[in-house]
């Protein structure tokens, strides 16, 4: 092996601590999750112990669903992310293929409207959901990702990069309506740019706190981000073997889908910053 | 032939309507509604009857004598500050490294699939972790800092009001690096070669062209990261609520956790908050239209320059002429 420069040296240490530093909190979670409350108070340990079992019956005996969670998270996550890129790519495609006096202005819209965070309109959204009784329901989880600007921003991006006009023209011509032209030719086109989309609009609106906590009160209705709080509680005070293993669960799904996912993921930051 | 020419611009606004349908019943409404409630008397759990104050600004003028919610402010200003400088600093030296061709740093990838890893886990297990490690008086961090000798007797972190902020700082910092790093990455590689080669020709070193080439064409990018990180650290509402719910001595409450526990707890005044979220609004507003204007100013100046450039070139071919 060739001699290695000081310079490459100094950062490949730094690199591999500052790895060290994004896997151990985790690794120290998995592990504490297989120990009991003896052995996580006699100090650390990067090896599993053989408890899993016992952590597991007691965190499930004190009200910690987790199947409940992930169900509900599920739900949400899922339907949140097929509103948000059917009609991102269709808001997109409007915006692109059509020449109508307003487009100009209601892409400067949209691109106001980009960076309105939901605790602005918090108190006058629950206030409104409370009315129509649809506070513990899901829809109002799922159904504002129908309107989702900086999703459009990036398929519009996309298909200015590569839907032809002449395609729209041709399935015209062989007799197919606007909307079938979009559900059957421009969907497909847009693969890429909505799987791309659909990773990010999952992962944000699983990991998302804020509206669900005020939104979902009853206990059968709870994300998994929710239930998490319920292990900062009293119930598990000094089962630390439990409050790891739940904590594992509530990010195991989300380890799996990154490990499969990275390649794209990793790509899709990339391309977020450099879209402007 | 010629087909009878047929006007589809009516298509463009049928396939806006659930776009607009959806922002107006779930954003702008509940914004008004919002902005009502603000001026309001709206307070106690299961109320939605309600009357405008004598005062319609009366919610605003106290809030902004509120001497929580002014600390508050001060508080998400202070962790975002805490988070963004060393996150920006430390992204900017891996991107150096990782772009640099001379020093072609291996298991890029890897690294940057791990660096980036904390941002995607949800951070409300993420709080609730770095709570449990930290916790006293036994907690792998105590654990860890009395093996190493540090100190002999276990330490209460949540406990210390400038460690609570600094440990939230810290985390933000840890989950949001990766992802600044990999952006600025981005932008490197998006910086046409030639320039690179250029300063090579010249004899500029690593450091030189890192300064002088690379730093001016990533100011965009950078600008960007700024603001959007603003945006984002005046939400800052997952790690502190679930971390340290604020405490020790409302030390870490930021201005979203204020809002949530004026409205969702106590004496649920919604008045309050929605009026504390209005004031959060104008000031997002503010950071947002401070964005367009850099990200616009960018074409204009290109222009501009442009426009300077031809008029160079027509006085240089002028003077040749002549």
């Amino acid at each position: 092996m060739t001699k290695m420069s000081p310079t490459k040296v100094v950062i490949y240490v730094v690199c591999i601590l500052l790895a060290v530093l994004s896997i151990m909190p985790f690794w120290i979670m998995f592990v504490n999750s297989t120990r009991s409350t003896v052995e996580i108070q006699g100090g650390i340990s990067l090896l599993p112990s053989s408890h899993f079992m016992s952590n597991l019956s007691i965190l499930l005996n004190k009200g910690f669903n987790p199947m409940v969670g992930f169900v509900n998270s599920f739900a949400i996550a899922a339907g949140a992310t097929l509103c948000g890129v059917y009609f991102s790519s269709l808001t997109a495609y409007a915006l692109v293929a059509y020449h109508f006096k307003a487009r100009q202005a209601f892409f400067t819209f949209i691109m106001c409207v980009l960076m309105i965070p939901a605790q602005v309109s918090a108190i006058g959204f629950y206030q409104f959901m409370y009315q129509l009784h649809w506070v513990n329901s899901i829809w109002p989880l799922i159904l504002p990702s129908i309107a989702a600007p900086a999703m459009v921003f990036f398929m519009r991006q996309y298909l200015l990069s590569t839907l032809s006009i002449e395609m729209v023209e041709a399935a015209r011509i062989d007799g197919s309506g606007e909307f079938a032209t979009f559900n059957r030719i421009i969907l497909p086109l847009m693969a890429p740019a909505i799987a791309t989309q659909a990773i990010f609009a999952f992962v944000g609106s699983w990991n998302s706190l804020f509206t669900p906590m005020i939104l979902l009160t009853s206990k059968d209705r709870y994300t998994m981000p929710i239930m998490v709080n319920l292990l900062r509680g009293d119930i598990y005070r000094t089962e630390f073997g439990s409050i790891y293993l739940g904590l594992a669960m509530t990010s195991l799904p989300l380890f799996v889908v990154y490990f499969l996912l990275s390649r794209y993921i990793i790509a899709g930051v990339a391309l977020g910053g450099v879209k402007e | 032939m010629r087909h009878k020419s047929v006007s589809y611009a009516k298509y463009g606004y049928i396939f806006l309507v659930p776009f607009v349908a959806a922002f107006l019943f779930f954003s702008l409404y509940p914004i008004i509604y919002t902005l009502v409630i603000s001026m309001s008397d709206l307070k106690g759990v299961g109320t939605a009857s309600f009357s405008i104050l004598a005062n319609p600004f009366q919610n605003f003028i106290n809030i902004a004598k509120n001497e929580l919610f002014q600390k508050s402010l001060a508080t998400t200003g202070i962790i975002w500050i805490l988070n963004f400088i060393p996150q920006m600093a430390l992204a900017l030296l891996l991107t150096a490294w990782f772009t640099n061709e001379r020093l072609r740093v291996r298991g890029q990838g890897a690294f940057k699939v791990l660096l980036y890893m904390p941002n995607i886990i949800t951070s409300g297990t993420i709080a609730v972790l770095f709570y449990s490690l930290f916790s006293y008086p036994i907690g792998p961090v105590n654990s860890l800092v009395t093996m190493l000798g540090l100190t002999d007797r276990p330490y209460e972190f949540l406990r210390d009001a400038s460690v609570a902020r600094g440990l939230i700082a810290f985390i933000q910092f840890w989950m949001w690096y990766g992802n600044t790093m990999i952006v600025l990455i981005a932008g490197v590689l998006g910086i046409s070669p030639a320039i690179f080669d250029a300063a090579a020709i010249d004899g500029a070193n690593s450091l030189k062209t890192f300064l002088y080439v690379t730093l001016p064409s990533l100011r965009q990018i950078m600008l960007y990261t700024l603001i959007t990180s603003l945006i984002g650290g005046l939400q800052m509402f997952d790690i502190p609520k679930l971390f340290t719910n604020g405490g020790p001595d409302n030390a870490t409450q930021t201005a979203s956790v204020y809002i949530f526990n004026q409205a969702f707890t106590g004496s649920y005044q919604y008045n309050r908050a929605a009026a504390a979220s209005m004031l959060m609004f104008v000031i997002t507003a503010i950071f947002s239209g401070a964005l367009f204007y850099l990200m616009r100013d960018k074409d204009a100046q290109k222009a501009k320059k442009q426009r300077k450039l031809l008029e160079k070139a027509a006085a240089l071919n002028g003077g040749a002429q002549a």
